[in-house]
Parts: C-alpha cells; structure tokens; sequence
C-alpha cells in the first residue's frame, strides 16, 4: 500500500515537467492528425527562441506556426508538404535536422572524415612506434656467430 | 612523404585557426537567420485597412507597379522599438521621398490607431495583419522588421529589427541606395 501512494506522488511531482507549449485551445480534435501535427513540430526550430521547436516553445510566433501546421494537416497535406510549406518560408534554418544537399556535406561528412583520419592517425603511429622496438633476440646470424666464438674459446681453453 | 607529414599538423591548426578567426569575428551575429526571400518575388497576401485611420489596405499587388523600389516595414504599437523606429521612418519619407508600406502585425486596430494618431501616420498603405499570417509569409521572427522590394516585386533587402542608430540607418540607406540604382539601370 506504501508503495503506492509512493508511486503515485512521484508522478505527480514530475506533473509539472510535462507541462507543454501546446495549449488546449490548438490542439486537434482528430487524435492521429493531432500525433502528426506534434511529430512535425518536432522537426520545426523556433525563429525567436533558436535551439528550440515550435513544439516546446512558448514564442508567438511557434504558436502561429504551430496552428499553421495543424491548419496544412486538416487541409490534407501530407507530412512532407507541411514541412516543405514552412522551409519555403524560413529555409532550411527552420528544419532542425539539416537536409543533405551540397551546401550541407561539410556538415554531414566532417565527423566520418575526421573518425577515418584520427583511427589512420593512430594507427600510423603505433606501427611506426612497433618498428623502432629494439629486438631482444638475436637474429640467427648473429646467434651462428656467437656459438662460433664461444666455440672457438671453449677450444682454446681447453 | 615523411615531410608532407611533419607538414600535416601545421595545416590542421591552420585549417582551425581560420575556422576560429571566422568564429569569433565580432561583426558576425551567430542568430542572424539568413532569408529565402531575398531575390525572390514577395510573398502573395491581402490585409485589411485599419478602420478608421484613412489608409488603405495592402495586398502584394500595392507594390509592384512603381519603378522605384518600396519599403515595407512590420511594425506594432506593444512593440516598444517601433517607436523609436517610427521617427526614422517618418524622416526617410519626408526627406528622401521614400514609399512606404506597413503591415500592422498582431495588433487591435483601435491601440493601432490610437498609436498612429499620436506620432503620425507616415504609411502610404497599411495592412492589419491581426492573425500573423501575412507575417509567416514574409518570414518573420518578430517585430520590426523592415523590407525593401524592388518594382517588379523582388525583394532586395531584410533588416531585422528596428532601423536606429547612425550604423543601421546607414546600413539601411545603403540598401536603399542600391535598389535605386539597380531600378534605375532596368528602366
């Protein structure tokens, strides 16, 4: 019973961090369009409060965006012509997953090129560094050469 | 190849340090959103007149037409800015002859009115935008912003934020300045 009680206070102590932009007046009547219409706010970025989407964000400006993606939605367009109606607006900038085009391969491409050039780096290092190991063994020469002269004392010695 | 790879970490911090010198330039404002609408033809819409101040409407078809280019300001009367703005903009249409166009964003007609008849009405044609639609259209991410639109209907300049202080009047008059002669060089 304990547990209870436990359980449902710490729900409702993390109430407050749910709370969201979103008020109860945009949201859609049609539960799928409404799921799609906060998907795709998801991708959008704020112009006022940059770093942030539309969806989580409390500017006037993400409202307005925010019913216009619902107003595209109820008017039937598909997701992608949504997100292509708001870049033909504000540009790639809005989208917060930047597009891969040739502007964008920079952007896209650095980080695998610089993973490739710091493994080749290393790896470059660490054979270089295994070839200049002083070998502790003789090579088979030198070992013949020197049975021959431990040889050749023994002789003498003896 | 031994020397192209003593050479190699001279060129990575040359290649980071030019990244760095770009980064930390003072002049560059990380938050500047570059526009699409630049050299692209206005966005389409049609906004009501504020009743009562006796200018009328503005609609994309308000600025094309003229050989001079047209400036197109979005202004509010909350928009504390504005206000300093308006004596600048006032000062462009009285002294330079300018054409001037507002949209009145996201603002009751009666407080618009009330703020016009208090500075003045500098504005040949003012569209109410009162739901912020004609503002998603130019791309706005607040108030004021200022435009400058060529004859044909191209957009040649954005200014972000309020056009005050010698610096951003002059980047301003020099925009303005431009668009003049590219219309002059089309006629």
């Amino acid at each position: 019973m304990k547990w209870k009680t436990l359980a449902a206070a710490m729900l409702l102590a993390a109430l407050p961090f749910t709370a969201q932009a979103v008020e109860p007046d945009e949201i859609l009547d049609d539960p799928a369009l409404e799921a799609r219409a906060r998907d795709i706010s998801k991708d959008l970025r704020c112009v006022v409060c940059q770093n942030q989407d539309i969806d989580s964000s409390n500017a006037g400006v993400a409202r307005d965006l925010r019913l216009l993606v619902r107003e595209r939605l109820v008017a039937g367009d598909t997701d992608a012509e949504v997100i292509e109606f708001v870049r033909a607006r504000y540009g790639d900038y809005v989208l917060l997953k930047p597009p891969f085009k040739p502007e964008t391969y920079a952007l896209w491409l650095a980080p695998a090129f610089l993973v490739l050039f710091g493994a080749g780096a290393v790896i470059i290092v660490l054979r270089s560094s295994r070839k200049r190991q002083v070998l502790n063994r003789l090579s088979d020469d030198d070992e013949r050469l020197v049975a021959e002269i431990l040889a050749a004392e023994k002789e003498g010695r003896s | 190849m031994k020397r192209a790879m003593a050479a190699l970490p001279i060129l990575i911090a040359l290649i980071f340090g030019a990244f760095f010198l770009w980064g930390l330039n003072p002049d560059r404002d990380p938050n500047a959103i570059p526009s699409v609408l630049i050299s692209q033809s206005a966005p389409d819409f049609d906004l009501p007149a504020i009743e009562g101040i006796g200018a009328p409407g503005l609609s994309r078809q308000d600025l094309t037409g003229s050989a001079e280019p047209v400036v197109v300001n979005v202004f509010a009367s909350w928009c504390v800015p504005c206000r300093a703005e308006h004596a600048v903009l006032t000062r462009m249409v009285e002294r330079d002859g300018v054409r001037l166009f507002g949209i009145n964003y996201k603002d009751k007609p009666e407080d618009a009115r009330a703020w016009l008849e208090n500075l003045g009405n500098p504005y040949e044609r003012i569209g109410s935008d009162l739901n912020g639609r004609a503002g998603i259209e130019w791309g706005i991410s607040g108030v004021p912003e200022t435009f400058i639109v060529a004859g044909d209907g191209t957009v040649l300049y954005r200014y972000v934020g309020p056009v005050v202080g010698a610096e951003a009047e002059e980047k301003f008059a020099t925009a303005l300045a431009q668009a003049r002669t590219r219309s002059g060089g089309n006629s």
